[in-house]
């Protein structure tokens, strides 16, 4: 089924947050910062700005009825800087105007005068200086010190991962208006309604039943909208407190790079010990996570990184620490994948350093250590209907690694300027927010009395779907068509304390709360059915109920009328909490995902070794889909999560000056996959799997899990430039843009 | 003064200063919500609409960053929206992208209908599915990773193999690839009376850089718009001198035939150059006085020993080679009160080589962190005369005069060549920056050095050798 709101989408008629009509009257908020990473504030001159044309306020950290606080997991972030400034970009207030323009051309009149304080921006110095957002955290399993002294060969290394800008077409933004007793109605691009329902009440000091949040789609999310979408909420919900009047806040492009967090640096450490057959006895990592200036979800992203750090692979000793450290950026947030990538890409680049070392392929080590039933890992989950040797083993023979790796070595032989390179990259992703207390959702089902029925739940969509694998949900229990369904924005109102849409958990826990207020709903029209119609048993399908035994059968439409005469509820509001799962932080041990998605690609490269520039030939994968319930979007999750992964481990480059500042503020300096920077050729093929009873109709989570395909992009890259420059000392050091790829193709070149 | 053109099938009339965006207009004057911001720099697409112009009596029609674009600039054309595309069903480019779910979030997706009509449109007698790609590679979409909308625009190329050349616009509607009022556009554009230039004091011809720098003082800038100015507008060969006016735009030379019959890469060359929709509206005097040191166009006609033609407001005319325009990081040799009015060079001849380079972080709809030009004459294995150019290693578009000198009168060799990259090195003083460190783009120069040769003479030079 094609996604619902494509005909909505390639006629333009999708409306995102600055598409509402705007009511008259409606005000303009802009943000303000200083130039500087960290400083103290000593004065911020708005005169000339209140003054200028159309501007009608400032607000600033003394005009917050409520707290200044909007950190989600750990207070530590005020809405507007009050006595220092810990990031370029932090906001110091917003000026209300009549028009977006003429805020800009106030904004261009404030001054600021600070005493500058010593930035940090690297990770390991704010780690040197005790800079930490919590207190480190260590997973460990077996007793890798001891482990060593059985290990053949025992390797250490060093491995950078940059950032990543999430580039979500559509900017943050907000619009917020009164209701006549001084409620608050909220549009706002988030993927937590609650969350910015929280933040506003707290802020705004207004209980949270006053606040109507309402989301109808994004334009793009991928993370950068689940605890980052708020503070602009707050700022709009403010501003319309203030002014009593309608406020809109859009970000411009340039504003929201500069202001928001991306996608976490890390620095790490590795060390890994094979046995002689190639078995990883032994791994030790520990990673320097940049968090930014505060805590924002990065100790949820920092235990991702740590249930990750062993990616697809049993190693029975493990000791794996991670600290998240404080640093004069924006504060580093989700992004699709949320730490769990940083964690893999180590443990690939201390397999690819054993390789290289030792003299053989990657993937010899990768395949010897896949993960199986009943192998543990290191946070004490026991693995069940592991797929990764399965999807390992599809991969090697539909698409012939064998062949693969005689192809690029002849290649390699036969040419100079041009060098091929491959990677093999299998993936295992836990699925469920680690955070337990989350895993939960609920349904609001109406059939109205037409037939007609209305759905809501708190699941956002962004593209990836979600509402069209839930508008099946209710159609599919239903029996009736799909054309009967409607899925509604998701409402603070509607459906309250959610969970944002986010860990690849949207259709899961959403739908299994719809499929759960459909059963109860069906239970109260199949009695009507069997009490005054004599049905024996009951079957919704095909836009009737019928009975099978005696062949009645009555149209959806006649016995919801029925049972609605009968004063018996057509509507349900069901609640769904992921059982069984758990983890223990005091022990850091325990069983914290529903299941786990595998799958195996293979990609192809060829590097020009004149310019460094490269492009990739292809990517094949084996993903497991479980059943999956929608092809056209579960195909379009992995291409597009693909694509992104790519762009990460490629040319995407977020670089900022040692004052903190960021230089790659613009499209044009930051750069993301095009058409033509895509592999020539993608294909997908379904790993036959049985999927898991935790997703909803078994069709697996597949937002985040793909986007992992993508370190193999790396790994690719490297081994064509090694077949160039052999004998060179390549560090690890993501993205590999063709900067990096020509130093290294030229370093100590001894041609 | 007031600013006429139509806005898909509705005329518009409008007092609103002619420095306006199409954008701005389009989204809060006519309420159109389909265009969608995503930069307000040219470089995402998702505002991208078309600008009809009624030429010898036919519809020519490009797409645009409607961000950069003065409303000015639009005057007396049909400018066409998402919605002015819509039909009571999808039109076959909107039918293709949901068939092979094309869009996810859709933030983008209207900028890529508008550009895959704006082919289906300009497609001629054998459309290729590279052309239709052409046609989007202005467009960024970050959800879908583009297979599916490549899945989408080979639908739409093999439909249109089907066009019918001698009445294209009546095919197109008839097919349900546009609406029916498309067929009414020529005549209303014909009734729209010729306005006399709008005249101010600081000359503006695409807006592609104007309207990325001074996006916030745009409206208190007195500008002289010189996009659609009579006369500043054609590509033109005689005597193998080309003529270039000044407010050509890239797409202009990059369509010129006689060009493309001159250098054998021409196209390829091109195709470096930023977007479809860019390319469409960025003029070749802006990229000259822009004065940019990595400006593309610059760096070719650099090594066409180019000269620019300057006139100021007394109809002063004066000549000067582009190689000596250049006096510092966005110094000119030029008046406050000059434009540029045309750029001329001679055309490459058989035993002239022509060779142009590029690279940067993403190799298509970027700004190069290293480019370079070369035009060598030849007769045989001798280098009669050579004209070098390189981007992105000097505060300013650098011909290199040693370089150049060094390669004339010489014979074609390896050593040659490894001699020239060492003057090359000591002519050039890059500087570390987002595009890359000072280190890189040496060396990268010096590859991109070799690569003009080797793409030159494939036959007698290898990397191996060179480096």
């Amino acid at each position: 089924m094609i996604n619902i709101d494509a005909k909505n989408h390639v006629t333009g008629r999708s409306v995102y947050v600055d598409d509402m009509p705007e009511i008259k009257g409606t005000l303009y908020a802009l943000p303000f910062d200083l130039p500087a990473a960290h400083a103290r504030i000593k004065k911020i001159n708005i005169d000339k700005a209140i003054s200028s044309p159309g501007i009608i306020k400032i607000l600033t950290c003394t005009d917050i009825p409520g707290e200044n606080q909007i950190g989600g997991v750990i207070p530590d972030e005020p809405l507007f800087a009050e006595d220092e400034v810990h990031y370029c970009g932090q906001p110091a207030g917003i000026i209300i105007g009549e028009s977006e323009s003429e805020c800009r051309q106030a904004r261009r009149k404030i001054t600021y005068e600070f005493d500058e304080l010593p930035v940090i921006t690297c990770p390991r110095e704010a780690h040197g200086k005790g800079l930490l957002i919590i207190p480190p955290r260590t997973f460990r399993l077996g007793n890798s010190a001891e482990a060593w002294k059985d290990c053949e060969h025992v390797i250490e290394g060093t491995a950078d991962i940059n950032g990543q800008e999430h580039i979500y077409l559509e900017t943050q933004g907000a619009y917020a208006w009164l209701k006549e007793d001084g409620s608050i109605y909220l549009a706002s691009s988030t993927q937590a309604p609650t969350a910015v329902q929280f933040a506003v009440s707290r802020v705004l000091n207004v209980p949270m039943h006053k606040i109507e949040v309402d989301t109808v789609r994004l334009g793009g999310g991928f993370g950068g909208k689940e605890d980052q979408a708020t503070p602009w909420a707050v700022m709009a919900a403010l501003a319309a407190q203030h002014t009593q009047k309608p406020v809109k806040l859009i970000l411009h492009r340039m504003d929201d790079v500069r202001m928001t967090g991306k996608r976490h640096p890390y620095s790490s450490d590795f060390k890994i010990g094979l046995s002689k057959d190639l078995k990883i006895l032994a791994y030790e990592v520990t990673h320097y996570q940049n968090a930014g200036a505060s805590a924002d979800l990065s100790p949820a992203i920092l235990e991702r990184t740590l249930f990750h750090s062993t990616n697809a692979y049993f190693i029975p000793n493990v000791i794996a620490t991670a600290y998240s450290c404080r640093t004069n950026l924006p504060p580093n947030t989700a992004f699709r994948g949320f730490g769990g990538p940083q964690g893999k890409c180590v443990i690939e680049a201390a397999i690819v350093k054993a390789a290289e070392t030792i003299g053989v392929c990657p993937d010899e080590i990768q395949k010897a250590n896949l993960v199986n039933d009943g192998d543990e890992f290191p946070y004490g989950q026991i693995m069940q209907d592991t797929e990764a040797v399965n999807s390992w083993n599809e991969a090697e023979r539909n698409f012939a690694l064998e062949e693969v790796k005689h192809r690029t070595d002849s290649f390699n032989m036969n040419n100079n300027r041009f060098k091929k390179g491959y990677a093999v990259q299998p993936i295992c992703f836990g699925i469920s927010f680690t955070n337990t207390m989350m895993n939960h959702a609920r349904a609001l089902v109406h059939i109205y009395k037409d037939g007609s029925v209305v759905v809501s739940t708190g699941a956002v969509e962004m593209g990836q779907g979600v509402n069209t694998k839930l508008l099946q949900v209710a159609a599919n229990e239903f029996g009736i068509s799909p054309s009967k369904v409607r899925i509604e924005s998701a409402n603070t109102l509607r459906i309250a304390n959610t969970s944002p849409t986010a860990a690849s958990s949207g259709a899961d826990l959403n739908g299994k709360a719809l499929k759960i207020a459909c059963t109860n709903l069906k239970e109260r029209l199949a009695n009507v059915a069997v009490n005054s119609l004599g049905f024996t048993d009951v079957k919704f399908e095909n836009d009737r109920v019928i009975d099978p035994a005696s062949n009645k059968e009555i149209l959806w439409e006649d016995l919801v009328i029925k049972t609605f005469q009968q004063r018996i509820s057509l509507s349900e509001h069901a609640h769904y909490a992921t059982p069984l799962i758990n983890f223990d932080r005091t022990k850091e041990k325990g069983h914290p995902f529903a299941y786990h998605v595998y799958g195996t690609a293979i990609i192809e490269v060829t590097v020009d070794c004149l310019k460094g520039i490269y492009h990739f030939d292809s990517v094949k994968i084996v993903h497991d889909f479980g059943k999956s319930m929608n092809r056209d979007v579960d195909l379009g999750q992995v291409e597009g999560g693909l694509v992104q992964g790519i762009g990460w481990m490629t040319m995407e480059e977020v670089i900022y000056d040692e004052k903190g500042k960021l230089l790659t503020n613009a499209l044009s300096t930051y750069k993301i996959p095009d058409i033509y920077s895509v592999p020539d050729e993608i294909v997908i093929e379904h790993l036959d799997s049985t999927g898991s009873d935790f997703a909803i109709y078994k069709s697996k989570a597949v937002g985040e899990p793909p986007f992992m395909y993508a370190l193999g992009a790396y790994f690719a890259i490297r081994k064509a430039v090694k077949a160039f420059n052999p004998d060179a000392e390549l560090s690890f050091n993501a993205p590999y843009t063709p900067e990096k790829v020509l130093m290294d193709l030229y370093r100590n070149h001894s041609q | 003064m007031m600013i006429t053109f139509l806005l898909n099938d509705r005329l518009i009339q409008t007092a609103l200063s002619p420095s306006t965006t199409v954008l701005d207009f389009v989204r809060y004057e006519a309420d159109l919500r389909g265009t969608k911001i995503g930069c307000r720099e040219g470089d995402c697409g998702a505002c991208t609409v078309l600008v009809g112009t009624l030429k010898d009596d036919n519809m020519e029609y490009m797409s645009v960053t409607s961000c950069l674009t003065p409303i000015a600039n639009v005057y007396g054309k049909h400018v066409v929206t998402v919605e002015g595309l819509n039909l009571d069903h999808l039109n076959k480019v909107q039918q293709a992208i949901v068939n092979h779910s094309g869009t996810q979030c859709g933030f983008c997706t209207p900028g890529f209908v508008v550009s895959l009509c704006g082919y289906a449109i300009t497609s001629g007698k054998n459309p290729t599915y590279s052309e239709a790609i052409s046609s989007i590679d202005g467009n960024i979409c970050r959800c879908t990773g583009y297979k599916s909308i490549e899945r989408a625009a080979l639908e739409i190329t093999s439909e249109l193999c089907q066009k019918d050349p001698a009445h294209p616009m009546e095919w197109l509607v008839s097919k349900g690839f546009l609406p029916e009022y498309f067929l009414t556009v020529r005549e209303r554009l014909s009734s729209i009376p010729k306005i006399a230039d709008i005249s101010g004091k600081i000359p503006v011809g695409g807006g592609t850089d104007l309207y990325v720098q001074k996006f916030d003082d745009v409206q208190n800038i007195d500008l002289k718009y010189l996009f659609d100015r009579s006369g500043l507008r054609s590509v033109h060969v005689e005597n193998d001198l080309c003529t270039i006016s000044s407010s050509s735009t890239v797409t202009d030379m990059m369509t010129s035939e006689s060009l493309q019959r001159a250098i054998p890469n021409w196209l390829d060359s091109m195709k470096l150059v930023s977007s479809t929709p860019i390319r469409n509206i960025a003029t070749v005097a802006g990229n000259l006085a822009n004065a940019s040191p990595i400006g593309d166009l610059t760096i070719i006609l650099l090594a066409m020993n180019a000269q620019i033609t300057l006139a100021n407001e007394n109809g002063m005319i004066r000549k000067v080679f582009l190689k000596d325009f250049y006096k510092g990081y966005k110094k000119m040799d030029m008046q406050d009160d000059e434009i540029i009015i045309e750029i001329t060079f001679d055309l490459p001849e058989k035993n002239t080589w022509f060779n142009f380079e590029k690279v940067c972080k993403r190799q298509y709809l970027d700004i190069a962190t290293v480019n370079t030009a070369i035009g060598m004459t030849m007769n045989h294995d001798i280098i009669i005369s050579a004209h070098c150019s390189a981007g992105g290693v000097s505060p300013v578009p650098l011909y290199l005069r040693k370089t150049s000198s060094v390669l004339s009168g010489q014979k074609l060799s390896v050593e040659l060549i490894r001699r020239a990259a060492e003057i090359l090195a000591t002519e050039i003083a890059p500087i570390s920056d987002v595009r890359g460190s000072s280190e890189y783009k040496r060396l990268l120069l010096r590859q991109l050095f070799y690569s003009h040769f080797i793409n030159m003479f494939p036959f007698m030079f290898e990397l191996k050798e060179l480096i």
